[in-house]
């Protein structure tokens, strides 16, 4: 699929004919939406708690454009997370597990649309067209986030919980403000954030200012089932979907392994909320298949039969399976993509550890955007001492 | 009497077990706390051994956190609350600045809230950002709190039992990238004898100038002053331990015999506790000093990316520099 907007135009022929609704309360299991099953059987449309129809019709090469797009990703997470064991980075906080729901969600945007992240949305920022070495940056420690949020509308990676949540609301509010909404290709604004960050105030001061105002925006929650270490059940006693009922606006779950869901769910609520529509919850469904960050050690409060059943749900392996079911792909379309994943995650290394440490006098840089007499004489101060070292470079 | 050697974060789960130990009404709160012993694993094995009743994880909500303390607080409870790191204090700030501080005031002392607010600080550990600031001064501007910091394991196994008898709500700085230093800690020493809680000590003996320093900056003055020692030059250092209130009278007793003074804090300097600290020693030394009192501190700027932040925090050089100078006037 080529970069940007995967068409919705061509009907698929590949569909089961079988429609699903969203409760399956019989079964046990969560209710959500999807689309396609862990043994990558497709299922042809899924219905949402409140009876929205979600379905998906892409072509083959945008079926192929979703399973290269999980495969990089997931690999340049790794590249990362081996990056920092052989001390390159300070620290990485790795997605692995959630390649689905960030392709998905990711892949559903317009260009036209902001996103607002966390510290983990690299599949996110993959498909908003940065270069991945961007975020390395920041936990490289050479910079705090190197690319121009306004050119690539996708702002900076935000690591106090939940305190993008309000900025993304009032970004919303601005869009409303332009009168950028009411229009098929109007704006809108979306918002990530994990199951943690919903105990915050700022999140659910979010949710209740973006209701009031009934700003262009969409919530994503990837629900990966911890904050560190502790489980869902210390942040929440209801499906976190349901909350939104209480804010006033629609939520829904969706299988966050399924990137075929996670597509469907968010580009309806996406052009909802650019219809005017206001805002929207969803619940991403999904597991953290790894530690938190790097510097966390799961098996304190992890059991491994937990992480097994998550692996059956693996986003990657149900997309394969449909794509040899349905022939949509052959061995040397896998074998391509593994390819190029490798290489650019050896471009990658190659050009984290060329990444040249900050000049330290830029620490003075940017502080105000007009400057200050207090720091410019503290910037002279420094440059002069740094001088006064024997075979200083500076 | 049994004395061990310890790291300062083990010090500091002793000290915390001890205070579950001898009051049923001490809880512990905070993010990560239970299962995991915290980030930096201080309240290691105590869930295991206190119970999730005494030994809280609580929701992701640094506000929250703090808002239940006061309740429980009110209720009868001794709250010890962790916030994770020095960068995420301030989604409560305004629960520590707006309530606990002020309830004992408002209430015309009817109402004590006897918390503990436990922030590991300050840089030198790689972190990246929100993950390395010293924001004390905050804290000691408001009035209502007390803000206490330890240097060494000894200070820390003390201290946080001592912060946690205390009536009065208090910011518990602990320095992180001290956590791993080994010291000798008395388990049996008497919680207010040597040192009571507010007061400074002198960590090294000296003559020709006086190096102010507290929390994890007591280490680099520490290491400066052996560096001048073998120049010849023999500093004092004084640990204020309390940052509010200030106990400045071991601090003013040794300028007026060496009359010069550098004080040293990570924290931008701009309005930080060496501010205050110059003032006052100014005021009270004046006729004593040879030269102005100096600061060595970290610079106005946002804590920087960690590639620069040996750059930006003071070191034994920047320090022995600032000596130099007193001694230029
Ligand atoms: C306000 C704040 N408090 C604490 C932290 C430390 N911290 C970093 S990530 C995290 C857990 C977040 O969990 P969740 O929101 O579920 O997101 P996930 O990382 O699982 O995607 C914590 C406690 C922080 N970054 N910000």
């Amino acid at each position: 699929m080529a970069k940007g907007d995967p068409g919705v135009t061509t009907r698929s022929r590949r569909a089961a004919p079988r429609s699903k609704r969203a409760a399956s309360a019989a079964t046990g299991e969560p209710e959500l939406v999807q689309l396609l099953t862990p043994e990558g059987e497709r299922i042809e449309s899924a219905f949402g708690p409140d009876g929205t129809e979600y379905r998906v019709d892409f072509t083959d090469e945008e079926y192929r454009g979703l399973y290269r797009d999980l495969v990089l990703v997931r690999k340049l997470d790794a590249e990362a997370t081996a990056l920092q064991r052989q001390g390159e980075l300070g620290l990485w906080a790795s997605l692995l597990g959630q390649e689905a729901a960030q392709v998905g969600s990711g892949r559903a945007l317009r260009s036209q649309d902001m996103a607002f992240p966390t510290y983990r949305e690299h599949g996110v920022l993959y498909c908003r067209g940065i270069d991945p070495i961007m975020p390395l940056g920041l936990f490289r420690g050479v910079d705090q986030g190197g690319w121009d949020p306004n050119e690539f509308k996708f702002n900076m990676y935000t690591i106090v919980i939940g305190a993008q949540t309000l900025h993304a609301t009032g970004y919303a509010m601005g869009v409303h403000m332009d009168g950028r909404t009411g229009t098929e290709d109007g704006e809108a604004v979306i918002a990530y954030f994990g199951d943690g960050a919903t105990s915050q105030g700022d999140v659910n001061e979010a949710f209740v200012w973006a209701s009031v105002f009934n700003a262009p925006l969409v919530f994503f929650c990837q629900n990966n089932q911890y904050a560190i270490s502790e489980p869902l059940e210390r942040q929440t006693r209801v499906p976190l979907y349901q909350r939104a009922g209480g804010f006033g606006f629609p939520g829904v779950r969706v299988d966050g392994n399924d990137v075929l869901a996670s597509y469907a769910v968010t580009r309806h609520a996406l052009d909802n909320a650019r219809l005017g529509q206001g805002p929207s919850l969803i619940e991403a469904y999904t597991y953290r298949m790894g530690a938190h960050t790097t510097s966390d050690d799961p098996t304190r409060y992890r059991i491994a039969s937990e992480v097994e059943a998550w692996q059956a749900k693996d986003p990657i392996a149900r997309m394969k399976a449909f794509l040899v079911n349905q022939q949509i792909a052959d061995e040397s379309f896998f074998t391509e993509v593994d390819e190029q994943a490798r290489t650019e995650s050896v471009h990658l290394r190659e050009r984290v550890l060329n990444m040249p440490n900050p000049q330290p006098v830029t620490m003075f840089d940017h502080v105000y955007p007009h400057g200050s007499p207090e720091l410019d004489e503290q910037r002279a101060q420094f440059t002069k001492y740094m001088e006064s070292f024997e075979g200083s470079a500076h | 009497m049994a004395t061990e050697t310890l790291t300062l974060g083990k010090a500091l789960n002793t000290g915390l077990r001890k205070a579950l130990e001898n009051d049923p009404k001490v809880v512990i709160m905070g993010e990560d706390v239970g299962k995991l012993g915290g980030v930096f694993r201080i309240t290691d094995g105590l869930q295991k051994d206190f119970g999730d009743q005494r030994v809280i994880d609580t929701p992701l909500a640094e506000s929250g956190i703090i808002g239940t303390a006061v309740g429980l607080a009110i209720r009868g409870f001794r709250p010890v609350c962790e916030i994770q790191f020095d960068g995420f204090v301030y989604p409560a700030y305004d629960q520590i600045v707006s309530q606990v501080a002020k309830m004992h005031y408002r209430s015309q002392g009817k109402v004590t809230i006897p918390m503990v607010i436990r922030i590991p600080y300050g840089g030198g550990i790689g972190a990246v950002e929100h993950h390395s600031e010293s924001p004390e001064a905050y804290f000691a501007h408001t009035a209502g709190l007390k803000v206490v910091t330890c240097a060494n394991p000894q200070d820390a196994y003390v201290m946080i039992q001592q912060a946690i008898a205390s009536d009065d709500p208090i910011v518990f700085l602990e320095p992180k990238r001290r956590y791993w230093e080994k010291g000798p800690v008395e388990l049996d020493a008497p919680l207010d004898a040597a040192y009571p809680l507010h007061s400074s000590r002198v960590a090294r003996a000296g003559t020709d100038a006086t190096v102010l320093a507290y929390g994890p900056m007591v280490r680099t003055a520490l290491d400066a002053a052996t560096a001048a020692a073998e120049d010849g030059r023999e500093l004092e250092v004084i640990d204020l331990r309390t940052l509010s209130p200030l106990d400045l009278t071991a601090a003013y007793e040794s300028v007026k015999r060496t009359g010069r003074c550098v004080v040293v804090h990570e924290a931008p300097g701009n309005l930080g506790l060496g501010s205050e600290i110059a003032a006052r020693i100014t005021e009270e030394c004046f006729y004593s000093l040879e030269s102005p009192v100096l600061r060595v501190t970290g610079f106005d700027t946002p804590y920087p990316a960690s590639r620069v932040e040996e750059e930006y925090l003071p070191d034994l050089d920047r320090v022995l520099d600032a000596v130099d100078r007193t001694f230029g006037w």
